[in-house]
């Protein structure tokens, strides 16, 4: 990636040639982190704030990933939004078995990564306990830029190729965690008891 | 709600201002069809409660509580009005559906059975609703754990 | 949708063989070969409502004269597909392109939420609720404060401005379930752009709700007594904004869909109902009223202050999909009525019940005084104990009636919760309305009913 990092820092300017050189393994990793195609496993709540995430407020047209492909065969990430139910499950396992390689999956909400505030009998406590998750993506619902930040932190290994790499390893998924990013608006608490407008 | 609908086996109560029938088993059916006549054309909704942790509820003199108590809503658009049935149920025993009177009872009652284990006879279909297929035991039922996995906090007491 | 290539064949339990996922079957809950089941549930599936012997006779004539299964198939659409709305698994029996049986099933976001209902305090309920219906999580949050109040014995004397802002806070939300509904609408027949237009206008009513609660989506902000905190400084401008902006961006749908032809050939005459059917299935909300009877709690049964705001019922004619889209586009306008009434209207005042049983002490006393702390603690963790009984309330929902049943026995947590989901009875009529249908009119069907599946299963 150094070749386009320079040319970033500094510009055409500081290129000798007409050519750029660079390694092809660069240049798909390049393209795979700016045009992963999500899967639609929207379940619940967190389905609509994933919608949200895709309207024009929050566009994640910006990263590429506005086209959300209902067949798994032609998608890349798939970001498991809602709560997954024991019906459910086998479902969720046989749309991550369709999907082809290299495929990612983000563990959107609380409900996904670890059951959420349903511990009980009929929510799975965590999605991973059936697909390797590679971001948990805390929140209940995650606001829009939550689920931006846990995109874009998947985007960003898949362009650095360590999660390819792992998971040739171990199979499993990279687990990582991101903070929830809270929404911007912050109102005035007011203590009083008796309201004045 | 007039004297024509109630009869053996009815008893009618008001609480916090809405109408109560407590109805046998046996005058269930009979009581809902001639509501239905009488204008409580929409069943809008039936479901139960396992009184299996609380047997000692209120109920009126001359009902009977058994462990289950089936509850079934009725309006009347024309009139305006509510109408609350609740029919104490045995464990094991059925229930005459509702099915042929009111159509929007074939989900609601396999609702129940699903989650309760009381079977409706005379129900075009009762299967299982919300839980898979296979799943073993009716959810909603006091004896039912709520199936909490441990967690553990770190500094947690217990 | 995927579709089952090998014939269906019936084994001695019922079950349909599916070459791949057996995982994923569901047995008996499927769609069986007409061999399989019995009359009734035959006449259930191909979409037979009533009971009336002669229309009965007639039906089953015409259920008669189908196809043979060995002409017809089963295909599978869901529960994982971009139209159903959530996770909804339907179930086609088709003779070429026409849907001769259609079966819903459901389950598969069943979360338990009855249950957990029983184990969380009667102020903690309100978290678990509000996901249900989690398009319109303030109508659930309120149906549920309303039946903890009726039992409390305290429905009488919430504070006026209490019931006027959970008054704006549910109409609000009515918009914006709506304005979804315009958006998923119009995107299941193929109006993408509506999509975006639909979440353009949603997010300032979500802003507005973020503002007033802190969250974006299940605000757990109507509580028993109540609400949480009162409505910000500068509310009424941002409101205002709101109603100001609406009416135009309203007017571009009117042009993008309402008198578009295209839009109307393929709503107008789909998904028929009729009144008595309706009623049979205890449809209630849009399907109800697009059939021409004038049915809304608000008006007929009304609660909060909605006795004292002036506005129109949305009646349609025909019972069809295009009655439906047409009858929640009007309602987006009733409800910006409503809500300048309100503006108008709000008292000042408290703005939960000051009743030491079930109100918090306002959070700056809990520094100065020991009761207000212990009080304070003994609300939040053991909650406040509700006496002894049973009640249903049922509020109008942007779907239909939701009702809250709550059987208690004296202690902190309810006993036993259930909520009367709208979309769960609603989804019933789906049979029906695609009976003699195209499949490819399925998806407008499914989404003129506007199921959401967080109330469907619970």
């Amino acid at each position: 990636m150094s070749a386009i990092r320079d040319i970033a820092d500094n510009g055409l300017g500081g290129v000798q040639h007409n050519f750029l050189t660079g390694r092809v393994e660069d240049l798909v990793r390049w393209s795979r982190s700016r045009s992963s195609w999500g899967a639609t496993f929207g379940l619940a709540c967190c389905a609509i704030e994933m919608m949200g995430t895709g309207a024009p407020h929050y566009d994640i047209a910006r990263f590429g990933m506005e086209v959300f492909r209902a067949s798994p065969r032609q998608a890349d990430i798939m970001i498991v939004a809602g709560r997954v139910s024991q019906k459910m499950a086998p479902v969720l396992r046989q749309v991550y078995d369709q999907m082809m390689e290299p495929k990612w999956v983000i563990s959107m909400g609380v409900c996904a990564s670890s059951g959420g505030m349903f511990n009980n009998y009929a929510i799975v406590q965590g999605v991973d306990q059936i697909v390797p998750v590679d971001v948990y993506a805390p929140g209940c619902p995650p606001t829009p830029e939550t689920l931006i930040h846990a995109i874009e932190t998947l985007h960003q290994l898949i362009e650095d190729g360590e999660i390819m790499r792992r998971r040739a390893v171990t199979g499993a998924g990279a687990n990582v965690h991101i903070q929830e990013i809270p929404a911007g608006i912050s109102t005035p608490v007011t203590l009083e008891r008796r309201a004045t407008v | 709600m007039n004297a024509e609908a109630l009869s053996a086996g009815v008893v009618a109560h008001e609480v916090n201002g809405q109408q109560l029938l407590f109805v046998e088993l046996s005058a269930y059916l009979d009581t809902v069809t001639r509501l239905h006549n009488d204008g409580f054309t929409m069943c809008i909704d039936l479901t139960a409660v396992d009184y299996l942790a609380y047997p000692s509820r209120k109920v009126p003199a001359g009902v009977h509580t058994e462990r289950f108590e089936l509850v079934v809503n009725l309006l009347s658009i024309a009139k305006r009005e509510r109408v609350r049935l609740r029919v104490q149920v045995a464990d094991g025993i059925p229930v005459p559906s509702l099915f042929d009177i009111h159509p929007s009872t074939e989900a609601m009652e396999r609702e129940v059975f699903d989650m309760f284990g009381i079977s409706f006879s005379g129900h075009p279909d009762l299967t299982r609703i919300l839980m898979p297929e296979d799943w073993d035991g009716h959810p909603l039922r006091k004896d039912y754990a709520p199936g909490r996995i441990p967690v553990q906090f770190k500094g947690a007491a217990s | 949708m995927t579709t089952l290539d090998e014939r269906p064949t019936a084994t001695p339990a019922g079950g349909v063989i599916s070459s791949a996922g057996a995982a994923t079957s569901e047995g008996a809950q499927e769609l069986q070969p007409r061999s399989a089941i019995s009359q009734q549930a035959l006449m259930r599936e191909a979409g037979s409502v009533l009971r009336l012997s002669e229309s009965a006779a007639a039906e089953l004539a015409s259920v008669a004269g189908d196809a043979d299964e060995d002409q017809t198939m089963i295909i599978n659409m869901g529960p994982q597909h971009p139209s159903t709305h959530g996770v909804l698994r339907l179930m086609l029996e088709l003779q070429g392109e026409t849907v001769l049986r259609c079966k819903p099933i459901i389950g598969y976001l069943h979360t338990g939420m009855e249950k957990t209902g029983e184990s969380l305090t009667f102020m903690q309920g309100g978290t678990n609720v509000t996901r249900m219906d989690y398009l319109s999580p303030l109508n659930n949050e309120l149906v549920f404060s309303m039946a903890t109040e009726k039992l409390l014995g305290i429905d009488g004397d919430i504070p006026e401005r209490a019931q006027w802002m959970r008054m704006l806070l549910s109409e609000l939300n009515r918009m914006s379930s709506h304005l979804l509904f315009m958006a998923t609408n119009g995107m299941d027949l193929g109006a993408v752009s509506m999509m975006l237009y639909g979440w353009r206008e949603r997010e300032e009513v979500l802003r507005f709700f973020q503002k007033v609660t802190g969250l974006r989506m299940n605000h757990n902000f109507i509580r028993p007594g109540g609400l949480a905190a009162d409505l910000p400084p500068g509310w009424r401008d941002d409101v205002l904004h709101i109603l100001d902006m609406l009416p135009d961006r309203l007017a571009e749908y009117e042009v993008l869909m309402t008198g578009q032809p295209i839009w109307r050939e393929r709503l107008q005459g789909v998904g028929v109902i009729t009144q008595s059917e309706a009623i049979a299935l205890a449809a209630t909300g849009p399907i109800l009223r697009s059939t021409g009877i004038t049915w809304d709690l608000r008006k007929d049964m009304p609660y909060l202050k909605y006795s004292e705001v002036d506005f129109d019922v949305v009646v349609g004619l025909h019972g069809d999909a295009y009655d439906r889209y047409a009858i929640r586009l009007q309602e987006i306008r009733e409800s910006m009525r409503i809500v300048r009434q309100i503006l108008d209207k709000m008292p000042t005042g408290n703005y939960r019940i000051q009743n030491k049983k079930v109100t918090p002490p306002p959070r700056g006393r809990i520094d100065e005084s020991m009761e207000a702390l212990i009080h304070h603690f003994k609300i939040f963790t053991e909650g406040f104990k509700v006496p002894e009984g049973e009640v249903y309330v049922a509020i109008e929902s942007p779907r239909g009636e939701v009702g809250c049943y709550i059987a208690s026995d004296g202690s902190a947590v309810p006993y036993r919760m259930h909520v009367r989901a709208p979309s769960f009875v609603n989804v019933q009529c789906l049979p029906h309305m695609m009976r003699g249908g195209l499949v490819a009119d399925a998806v407008a069907v499914i989404s003129s009913i506007d199921p959401v599946l967080g109330e469907v299963d619970r």
